[in-house]
């Protein structure tokens, strides 16, 4: 019975400390968040830094306040939100399509071997300036940039992943007669869920880059564009602001994709 | 006609730089219902033997007959148990068992009913809609039974399959296995390193020889062993003898 109070005390001790642990780890969280705005105030106002480039938070946030009182802020979040999904979406699928045709004949693989290193090792956005005059200055050529950047990449590791797939998983579905395309769905796709979750995080910052470079050169609309057309009219709490704004939807993006990897992987 | 004939089956692996015969001229013939071993040290090319007769790979010479058809890639005949349970951890103990059902299209109401009473019989009903890694290795290898018993193949193959539990798992799961196979009058083939294993489960011993594979000796099990469970079979005088018996010819293979 004594040791039973012990152990029970011993636990709450346990808990107490892990409670304090994290109470600790989000101080300083905010103690960073808070010292870093602080600091950009300060250090604008007091011309540490030239206020005309680097802004100030009060700066940015009256902008912000101002855009949204205005209402002309939301069609710029929405047409790159939009565009910036739809490129993270097509990217990924279209990889991870790309890996399942070249794991589905090794021939093709090792023939487009080399080409997909080239490919690889090519800067995508330099192919910016072509896609714009192929498809036209519209949002097409944008979403496709925030598309293939990510699209490579995608075959590779996630072609990587369907290839270390455990044989013996195959061997078991095999031994039951299954075809190629059955091996595929039980075994090959579940088994790579990981690898396909981690590079949807990877694409959720690279179709930003996409997007965001697609919208430089376009010029139209979306929060690209107030970055490229601030930094025109040398106004630049608007770039800092839509640097801002970028910042927290590309987070929220990844924080779902955390919550979609949850779902699929929390049986392992 | 025996029920499972391997005739002449020799096997070379290719690779850029080496050809390795891994087995050579092997013959045997198991009539059905009956349960054989093959035991040899590692590397005697028992997996290739498991690996061509459920049809995986095909035979650089020779030929496998099952109940008078030649065996000539994978087919439903054959149900095959790894040396580990190789469950898949993305899908329910359920949905496991099901598999060898659902990638034939026999999955039914009547199929499930019969599965899902294999795995009661099992003791493992309870465990249905839990995960893979929520089970324990005897519990896994169990289950992974069911699985591969659910598609009613008329030959067992099992590749090691009690080698990565612990000994009184194993031996429980031994009687098991044994009482499972002789209750549905299964045929099987166990590969094994483990002479007290094959002598207690089998009713005949083939003892193959180290690269390249082949049979190198055959011990007939007496029935008053070969009928009786593998625990009791351990406590029975003649295990001994056999055991001995055994043990001296691997040891003059090893020379």
């Amino acid at each position: 019975m004594k040791s039973k109070i012990n152990i029970e005390s011993m636990h709450n001790e346990y808990k107490q400390k892990l409670i304090r642990e994290r109470r600790f780890v989000v101080f300083f969280q905010l103690l960073i968040f808070i010292a870093f705005f602080a600091l950009w105030e300060i250090a604008s106002n007091l011309k540490w830094v030239d206020p005309l480039v680097f802004s100030s938070p009060s700066k940015v946030w009256n902008l912000l306040v101002e855009n949204i009182i205005a209402g002309t802020i939301f069609s710029h979040i929405s047409i790159t939100l939009f565009e910036t999904i739809l490129g993270f979406i097509i990217g990924t699928v279209a990889g991870t399509i790309l890996a399942a045709i070249l794991w589905w004949s090794p021939f093709l693989s090792k023939v487009l071997d080399p080409y997909l290193v080239v490919l690889n090792a090519m800067p995508k956005v330099a192919l910016g300036p072509i896609l714009i005059v192929a498809l036209g200055p519209t949002m097409t050529s944008i979403v496709a940039m925030g598309a293939i950047i990510s699209v490579i990449i995608t075959t590779i590791v996630v072609y990587t992943s369907f290839r270390e797939t455990d044989p013996n998983y195959i061997k078991v579905l095999q031994s039951f007669g299954a075809t190629r395309w059955q091996c595929f769905k039980e075994a090959i796709l579940p088994s790579s869920f990981p690898a396909i979750i981690s590079t949807l995080k990877v694409n959720v910052g690279l179709s930003w880059v996409g997007v965001v470079v697609g919208e430089f050169l376009v010029s139209k609309q979306g929060l690209g564009y107030l970055i490229i057309y601030g930094f025109q009219v040398f106004n630049f709490t608007l770039v800092m602001q839509s640097l801002l704004i970028i910042v927290i939807f590309a987070t929220i993006m990844y924080k779902i994709v955390e919550v979609i990897e949850n779902a699929l992987i929390k049986n392992r | 006609m025996s029920f499972l004939q391997i005739q002449d089956v020799s096997h070379i692996y290719f690779s850029k730089k080496d050809r390795t015969l891994a087995i050579k001229d092997v013959n045997l013939s198991i009539e059905e219902g009956e349960f054989i071993s093959i035991l040899g040290p590692s590397g005697c090319g028992k997996t290739t033997i498991l690996s061509i007769v459920a049809g995986l790979i095909q035979p650089t010479i020779g030929k496998v007959i099952l109940d008078r058809e030649t065996i000539v890639g994978t087919n439903k005949n054959t149900g095959y148990m790894l040396q580990q349970d190789y469950l898949f951890p993305w899908k329910t103990i359920q949905e496991n068992i099901f598999l060898g059902l659902k990638l034939t299209n026999q999955l039914n109401e009547k199929t499930k009913q019969k599965t899902l009473a294999l795995l009661n019989e099992m003791g493992l009903s309870h465990v249905k809609n839990q995960y893979p890694t929520q089970l324990s290795g005897g519990m896994r290898q169990r289950v992974s039974l069911v699985r591969t018993l659910a598609t009613n193949p008329k030959l067992l193959l099992l590749d090691e399959p009690f080698s990565a539990l612990d000994f009184q798992t194993k031996l429980k799961l031994e009687d098991l296995v044994f009482e499972t196979l002789k209750q549905f009058e299964k045929t099987a083939i166990l590969v094994t390193h483990d002479i007290g294993e094959a002598i207690a489960m089998s009713n005949r011993i083939y003892l193959f020889t180290n690269r390249p594979g082949t049979v190198h000796k055959v011990f007939e099990i007496p029935d008053e062993l070969a009928k009786i469970t593998p625990f009791e079979a351990r406590n029975h005088p003649l295990y001994n003898e056999i055991f001995q018996e055994v043990w001296k010819e691997l040891e003059k293979l090893e020379k």
